[in-house]
């Protein structure tokens, strides 16, 4: 123990002997140097040094705002809004914020806001799970009215926050399937390197993901000082950095909104579609399919449960029938047979046929049709006739190898009216129906396994012909012009710069256009003659041309198809109307097409009782 | 009136100047801590900035009034002094204010004094009393534990607050007593001591796999070390020492060992014990990563808003980090993090030499004294400034643990301002007496 007391003391006690004390002031002055060598040091390294803490400061001291540009409207051909925006509001949280305040009470905020409490606390997680200094959505498209009265509770609740952002409205509920769904990006989107951020919204389908860059326009950046609540408090270098936001521009598409309307509202209560063009310029008038639905039924909260509704709806309601609906042509067909025909040679206006019924099934009593009567009486016989000629004529001994050649001639054609094509892929997400060629029956029937009588059904726009409405109104505007088309487009303009360049071009079906002139005589027989088959698509005071179809459809009722045009000269307008299981053609479809061509020719309706008949009529359509 | 003109004329303005000049600029970026982002209300005496202002101007009243106060005064009444800030500290332990967890503060009304400002001065005085009696030398064990006592009684009493803070200032005043004879090794063992907190704390953190045992604390490998080092060391003792030693050293030696051992281990329960934010605060220190994001929150701020000073920096009232409360405890003890982002590197430099500049005066003023009172009472000085210049800048800078201490003449605050007057104010009429007295 006397040992350690004598250590202890030993260091502890120095005396001045064994050193000069004052020299002392040297070691403790050495000491305050190293340390303010230290500090300087530390300083150097953390002000002068890598950048790292300056850029942390930036971070934590800035805040971008991104400033949403308005987004483009998308209006009719007259200036008439489909599509807009109007006002709504997210709810914004910063969990960070939350917490520095004190926490949150979920319980009253659940009450305030509406939203079930779990609801409400799986969204509060998710938000701090995304990043708990940064804002999140937890409740997004509050509506005006909604917001106007829980606004003024809002401040009760730390890190809470909206954000006024629009929402997409389609007033009318018009043309939702051509103008398509404007909601949230998903992981895809946010991944495009577009610039898209979490809850940002685009186009999704239709013209609105279409055009998705022209209407979108330019975001604008302003750069805040925030503190350390993340609230901003000025701007950053008195906004030198900052950009504002370019509108996006409107979209003006060739729809006529009273005419897009009159037909959803005839369409209402049926299945089926309507496509009318302006045949001078290839302008979509309307485009119907039915039933439709408003795309503001699927904008909001309840996205999720009204497109489930939707989607299980058996009458199927997303399909836009006008485009992508395939049918078979039916009667109609038998005018671009009749077209081939005389442009091949094979008959001419006056070439008599037999109406040979034991080789196909036929109606009404006629017996030995010219072209013109035949069109008007839709003699299946005769035009069985006619392709018989152009695909089994002769070119080879053997019957196999003749059909072969003669389709592959025919089959082509076909094509040049639009059949089969995507009509210039103007109109996105248009299916192109079919054309049978030989590449198709060969391997249906194997290679010279099948001859005409194999495939005459397509003679008379059965079998395996498949288009849509739009190539059915196409090929009205064919016979409207004579012989040519424009491809069919949607916009007329857009920001003020006119149509896209590329939309409009010519095309030929390569058919002498005196050929015509008997088809389309028949055209106006079908309608203004007393024996024709469409009479009920006659329009009080211009002439229509029109040809019917009805559909075999197996057990079920018939389609009812019509196609026409109108006035006969100078036509302004072009259409197909087709309604499912609804029928003869004459009965349903032309009846609307006269009401069609009438509000878009006069403006008004003078057919009353033909408006009345029509919208009061429904499934299960009564035979006439 | 001649002697009192005679004391006037050997003032020494220098360090009147930088004390004045550091009260201006510590006003300043006060000011612009506590005016955010409103512009600064220069007239506003509610608010820190104007309270500040006043607690300055009292002070400059006090600084007067010190220096026409005959200095064998404070010789006398040093004990009392003593005894009145021990009962006060004493005293707010038990009816003081709870501010921040730490019962530091007397309240009155609005107003609150802080006693530990007060005792600091008043240590250093009694310690100068104590030491420049007889031969004024750290010659015995008595002396040396007397001055022990006189540090360790206000250093204990301010743990208890705590505030360890001030506990450390007050173990500052080693400083003091070595330079009045304590032995330098105290210094060296108080050096080893630190390097082994540090290690403990950085092993204690980690875990090591051993052969047989598993998993374990990596402190066991220190120990493990410490004892292998210390055995290598005792054989080769009769090799290195000269007989008449051997005995002494091996008792060192092993006491060290002891000492050493009792300090690693008393660390690593310790920091076991700590509830989880404080050893956390003290781990990120050590750059341990503590997965904690508001673990090292304060540090992490105040070192970006110096290191987005840059050379020169944001400017005055134009540093958004300031402005906007990202750093805590802004116009107080992280004022420095004001000086870092708006003056920036100069700014910061400037401060830096401020401060060493005024030590190294006070250090001079000691070493010219005939009196020991006087010395060893600017070596007081020197050793209660230099620490508070230590822990403040090197918590901001992110080289010390996040202990709350003002930065002397800076940080807003009128028991701090007034305590470091009187400590300095009081040397200087001491000094301004070098010659009149033979003491």
């Amino acid at each position: 123990m006397g040992a350690i007391f004598d250590g202890f003391l030993h260091l502890a006690i120095q005396t001045a002997q064994t050193m000069n004390l004052k020299e002392r002031q040297w070691v403790i002055g050495g000491i305050i140097l190293l340390m303010s060598v230290i500090f300087i040091g530390r300083l150097f390294q953390l002000q002068l040094g890598p950048s790292a803490w300056k850029d942390y400061a930036a971070r934590i001291t800035e805040e971008r705002e991104i400033i949403d540009p308005a987004r483009g409207m998308i209006l009719d051909r007259n200036g008439e809004v489909f599509l807009t925006n109007v006002p709504s509001y997210d709810l914004l949280f910063t969990p960070r914020q939350a917490r520095l305040a004190g926490g949150l009470d979920t319980i009253a905020l659940s009450q305030t806001i509406r939203l079930d409490t779990s609801e409400l606390r799986a969204a509060l997680a998710k938000a701090d799970a995304y990043a708990s200094y940064r804002p999140s959505p937890i409740l997004k498209q509050i509506p005006n009215y909604d917001y106007a009265q829980i606004s003024g509770e809002l401040w009760r609740f730390p890190g809470l926050q909206s954000k006024r952002r629009s929402i997409r409205t389609n007033a009318g509920g018009l043309a939702s399937h051509l103008l398509g769904e404007y909601r949230e990006t998903d992981r895809e989107d946010l991944n495009s390197g577009q610039g898209y951020r979490l809850g940002d919204y685009k186009g999704k389908s239709g013209l609105e993901l279409e055009w998705e860059t022209r209407l979108r326009g330019k975001q604008g950046i302003k750069y805040h000082l925030v503190d350390v609540r993340n609230d901003f408090r000025e701007p950053l270098e008195n906004g030198q950095f900052d950009s504002l936001p370019t509108s996006g521009e409107n979209v003006t598409t060739t729809l006529d909104m009273d005419l897009q309307a009159y037909g959803e509202r005839l369409m209402g209560n049926k299945r089926g579609a309507i496509v009318a063009i302006d045949p001078r310029t290839g302008e979509v008038l309307a485009l119907v399919s039915a039933p439709s639905y408003s795309t503001d039924f699927l904008t909001g909260k309840n996205r999720g449960a009204h497109y489930t509704e939707l989607l299980q709806d058996p009458s199927k309601p997303l399909f836009n029938r006008a485009m992508r609906a395939t049918y078979r042509p039916g009667s109609i067909f038998k005018m671009i047979q009749g077209l081939i025909a005389l442009d091949e040679g094979v008959i001419t206006t006056n070439s008599r046929i037999l109406c040979n019924r034991n080789i196909i099934g036929c109606h009404g009593a006629h017996s030995m049709d010219n072209l013109e009567q035949a069109i008007v009486h839709s003699c299946n016989p005769y035009f069985h006739e006619v392709m018989k000629r152009m695909v089994q004529g002769g070119r080879s001994d053997n019957i196999f190898q003749d059909a072969s050649e003669g389709l592959a001639l025919w089959s082509p054609r076909i094509k040049k009216f639009g059949i089969g094509t995507d009509l210039g892929g103007h109109l996105s997400g248009l299916r192109s129906g079919s054309v049978p060629d030989t590449t198709l029956y060969n391997r249906m029937y194997g290679k010279k396994r099948w001859a005409y009588s194999t495939i005459y059904s397509i003679s008379i726009g059965e079998g395996e012909l498949l288009t849509t409405p739009v190539h059915m109104a196409n090929l009205a505007v064919i016979m409207a012009n004579r012989g040519w088309f424009i491809t069919p487009h949607t916009v007329l303009d857009i920001g003020g710069k006119g149509k896209p360049q590329s939309l409009d071009s010519l095309v030929q079906t390569g058919v002498d256009p005196a050929a015509f002139r008997p088809i389309i005589q028949a055209m106006e027989a079908v309608v203004a003659s007393s024996e024709g088959t469409g009479t009920k698509a006659r329009v009080p005071g211009i002439t229509v041309c029109g040809k019917t179809g009805t559909v075999q459809n197996g057990e079920r009722a018939t389609h009812a198809v019509f196609m026409a045009f109108a006035p006969k000269e100078n036509p302004r307008i072009a259409l197909s109307v087709y309604v499912e299981n609804a029928g003869s053609g004459g009965d349903w479809a032309a009846p609307i097409a006269s009401l069609m061509m009438e509000q878009f020719l006069t403006g008004s309706i003078s057919q009353v009782e033909k408006e009345k008949h029509i919208l009061e009529s429904t499934y299960p359509f009564p035979e006439h | 009136m001649r002697r009192s003109q005679s004391v006037g004329q050997r003032i020494d303005w220098f360090t009147v100047g930088i004390v004045a000049i550091m009260m201006i600029l510590g006003w300043l970026n006060v000011s612009s801590a506590t005016a955010g982002a409103s512009p600064v209300d220069w007239l506003d005496w509610g608010s820190k900035q104007g309270k500040q202002l006043i607690w300055i101007l009292i002070c400059s009243v006090l600084a007067v009034v010190i220096l026409n106060i005959e200095g064998e005064f404070f010789i006398r009444t040093s004990i009392l002094h003593y005894v009145i800030n021990v009962v006060l500290l004493l005293t707010v332990l038990i009816i003081g204010k709870k501010v921040g967890g730490a019962r530091s503060w007397f309240g009155f009304g609005s107003m609150s004094i802080q006693p530990s400002e007060f005792a600091k001065p008043a240590a250093a005085l009694l310690l100068a009393w104590l030491l420049s009696r007889g031969d004024g030398k750290l010659r015995d064990l008595k002396t040396l534990v007397q001055s022990i006592a006189i540090v360790s009684i206000p250093a204990a009493l301010t743990l208890l607050q705590p505030d360890a803070g001030t506990t450390l200032v007050f173990g500052g005043l080693i400083f003091t007593l070595y330079r009045e004879g304590l032995s330098g090794n105290v210094l060296i063992a108080g050096f080893c001591a630190l390097l082994i907190t540090v290690a403990s704390i950085l092993t204690s953190a980690a875990t090591v796999d051993y052969p047989w045992i598993g998993e374990q604390s990596a402190i066991g490998l220190l120990w493990l070390i410490l004892v292998v080092f210390c055995l290598i060391f005792w054989q080769l003792i009769p090799n290195i020492v000269v007989p008449r030693n051997r005995r002494r050293v091996r008792n060192t030696t092993w006491i060290s060992l002891v000492a050493a051992m009792l300090l690693s281990a008393g660390m690593h329960t310790g920091l076991e014990q700590l509830p989880r934010h404080q050893r956390e605060r003290v781990q990120v220190l050590f750059g341990i990563d503590v997965s904690n994001p508001d673990a090292d929150y304060n540090i992490r701020h105040a070192k970006a808003a110096i290191g987005s000073g840059g050379l020169s920096g944001k400017g005055f009232l134009n540093g958004p980090m300031t402005a906007y409360g990202f750093v805590p405890e802004q116009e107080t003890d992280f004022i420095f993090c004001t000086v870092g982002e708006e003056w920036g590197f100069l700014g910061s430099t400037f401060v830096i030499i401020l401060f060493t500049v005024l030590l190294f005066r006070i250090l001079a003023i000691a070493e010219r004294q005939r009196s020991d009172f006087t010395r060893v009472y600017a070596y007081g000085v020197v050793s209660i400034l230099f620490m508070h210049y230590l822990i403040n800048i090197g918590m901001v800078l992110g080289l010390a643990p996040v202990i709350g201490i003002p930065l002397p003449f800076f940080s807003a605050g009128g028991s701090s301002l007034m305590g470091f007057t009187l400590l300095v104010f009081i040397l200087l009429r001491l000094d301004a007496e070098r010659v009149s007295v033979l003491r």
